[in-house]
């Protein structure tokens, strides 16, 4: 590190990409997937039938429920459907039951208000769990998800200053030449949604910063709890008085709301001691009204009048500012478009970890070019390297198919889903370590291929909700997944093509590449 | 660099190891202090104060990785961030003491 500024940089860069890249890859590959949280639930749930929307409706339908089912309860949550949720959600507290906080929940037909007997899965909301908790025990996923973070959003800054003709090499790009087309390829997708990636990292900083930089908060109020009272503007729960009254009719409460907030949808409703005479009921205006989260959007009533008894205090600029790298991370304001273009600008950073990683394993390689085998350690990187990239693609298709096989009725089959989605990594792990680098990766590009084109069949043979089917329908949620996944497997298929059919490059290239990774060299500093 | 890990001397992976302690955990402290200190004096309502200084603070923690890396040798990256953070340390101390007698 005697060198100069910009080549110890460019070995940050380097090197923190290396260890943290494969976390990094899994990370941002299932962000992606959560840009379309609901619409993979649909998929894995297709028995929960969408309607025409009717809030008022379906808010009378849930209270009815509620009220005939979860009587005695000390808190309901009532989750609206929209565009892209079909289901009815309600949640209830149980004062008595144990476990899991004592909560119940159930997703209703948004029509009849009968409760949907889907099969169990996780669906959407796994990916978009492991994005943030890597299926580790709280809070220890949630902190290396964020220095995972962090550490993207070092290697940006890093590349910044290594690249810093950026805009110069932006227009470089040299197909077909080994490494040298790697590197164009890692640094113009980079750049091309380089204000994403910065906002995308940043923002999941934002997102727990008080969990992980704590120090601030506890100096000045001593404990997280004062904060977020003041931060989110919360008041304490209503102490119940124990005497019995009738609940006002949310769909009048509803009204209400309209009345002061014209056009609002509202995203889920909080109804706190119900059927008592503290009763009191929160509507809160849907995340995807807004850009950022607001925390003024929300009104309070008191249960048993039906008065408007507040509404969530403004924001300041600081909070403002918060809420807005919040909102802008999850997407929930997006539309269609803006949404595939998240989706996109989601794959492109998963690309851009993934072609560092292959460089950096291409560049090593090369000096081994005329030797049989790999010296151990960059033949533990290209083993990882295989697992986390295709074995990574190859959990999430057997996912999917394990929704569709796995007979409804198993005992924990949402848990089995998970099961068959580590079980396909571990297993490609697995692979990648009793095959040769070119064939492990052919294969399982190969296999991930088949197992994504194929699920569009496999979804109208065992739903009868084929494309066929969906597309009549408008169902786009539903066709949208199947038309991704034979995209997506389409594009395995040639990129294992490529793997399978090329003559070993390597050695027959070996005076070519070895000049250009001279200038990769000379570009890089290492 | 590490390709070349076969001919590299120990003192220079001591030295990267230390560098690398010296910016993940010194470069936290030194990121904490600074949160720290803007929520504690910044002229603001309470919770703003304390939202900035954990907004800013990743900034910090960022130019003390990258100084960590860039600066000259190991004793200086610690120096780097241990400086910084023991005075910071200090105003907060008086600040902390001077809201909480």
């Amino acid at each position: 590190m005697k060198e100069g500024f910009r080549q110890a940089m460019a070995w940050l860069h380097t090197w923190t990409g290396l260890i943290f890249g494969w976390l990094l890859f899994a990370i941002f590959l299932t962000g992606t997937l959560s840009y379309f949280k609901e619409e993979i639930s649909h998929w894995a749930q297709p028995e929960i039938r969408s309607h025409q929307l009717d809030p008022v409706t379906s808010l009378g339908l849930a209270q009815q429920y509620l009220q005939s089912n979860a009587g005695n309860a000390s808190s309901w949550f009532i989750r609206l459907p929209n565009e892209r949720e079909a289901a009815l959600s309600v949640n209830w507290r149980d004062p008595n039951a144990q476990g899991r906080r004592g909560f119940t929940s159930k997703a209703l037909d948004a029509h009849s208000g009968e409760p949907v007997e889907a099969r169990d899965s996780r669906g959407g909301e796994f990916f978009y769990r492991f994005h943030f908790q890597l299926e580790m025990p709280y809070p220890w996923g949630r902190w290396l998800s964020t220095l995972c973070a962090f550490i993207m959003l070092l290697g940006l800054v890093t590349g910044i200053i290594t690249h810093k003709k950026i805009f110069k090499e932006f227009f470089t790009f040299r197909p077909g030449k080994g490494q040298r087309s790697w590197l164009d390829g890692h640094n113009a997708i980079g750049v091309l949604v380089l204000p994403f990636h910065l906002m995308i990292s940043y923002s999941s900083l934002v997102l727990f910063m008080y969990m992980v930089m704590p120090a601030g908060i506890l100096a000045s109020y001593g404990d997280t709890g004062g904060y977020f009272n003041d931060l989110f503007g919360r008041d304490d729960p209503p102490a119940m008085t124990g005497v019995a009254a009738p609940m006002a009719p949310l769909p009048e409460l509803y009204a209400k709301v309209q009345t002061l907030a014209p056009g609002a949808r509202m995203g889920y409703i909080q109804i706190q001691n119900p059927g008592d005479s503290s009763a009191r009921v929160t509507f809160t205006q849907a995340a995807g009204d807004h850009v950022a989260y607001r925390r003024s959007a929300n009104w309070t009533f008191d249960g048993v009048s039906g008065e408007l008894l507040r509404q969530g205090a403004p924001e300041s600029a600081a909070m403002m500012t918060a809420f807005s790298f919040a909102g802008l991370h999850m997407g929930n304001f997006a539309g269609p478009w803006l949404r595939w273009l998240y989706f996109a600008f989601g794959i492109a950073g998963t690309a851009v970890i993934g072609t560092g990683l292959v460089m950096w394993l291409g560049k090593r390689q090369l000096k081994h070019a005329k030797s049989a085998s790999l010296p151990g350690e960059l033949r533990l990187v290209e083993v990882l390297n295989i697992a986390s990239m295709s074995g990574l693609l190859l959990g999430v298709a057997a996912f999917f198919w394990a929704n569709r096989l796995l007979p409804v009725g198993l005992q924990g089959r949402a848990d089995w889903e998970v099961k068959a989605f580590f079980l396909a990594w571990a297993v490609s792990l697995v692979h990648a370590v009793l095959r040769p680098g070119r064939k492990a990766w052919g294969e399982q590009l190969a296999l991930g291929a088949l197992a994504f084109a194929l699920l569009p069949l496999l979804n109208a043979l065992t739903t009868g909700q084929g494309l066929d089917q969906s597309i009549a329908a408008g169902d786009w949620a539903m066709a949208g997944f199947d038309l991704t996944a034979l995209g997506t497997g389409l594009f395995l298929g040639w990129v294992a093509n490529k793997m399978l059919r090329a003559p070993k490059p390597v050695a027959k290239r070996a005076p070519r590449t070895a000049k250009a990774s001279a200038e990769v060299v000379e570009v890089n500093g290492c | 660099m590490k390709s070349k890990a076969a001919g590299l001397p120990l003192s220079y992976r001591l030295a990267v190891t230390s560098r690398s302690l010296a910016a993940l955990l010194g470069g936290y402290v030194l990121a904490s202090m600074t949160s720290v200190c803007i929520a504690l004096l910044a002229p603001m309502a309470q919770v703003d104060a304390a939202l900035t200084g954990l907004l800013s603070s990743f900034v910090f923690y960022l130019l003390a990785f990258i100084w960590c890396f860039a600066c000259r040798s190991a004793w200086r990256a610690w120096l780097g961030v241990l400086l910084p953070s023991l005075l910071l340390g200090m105003i907060n101390g008086l600040a902390y003491w001077m809201k909480n007698p």
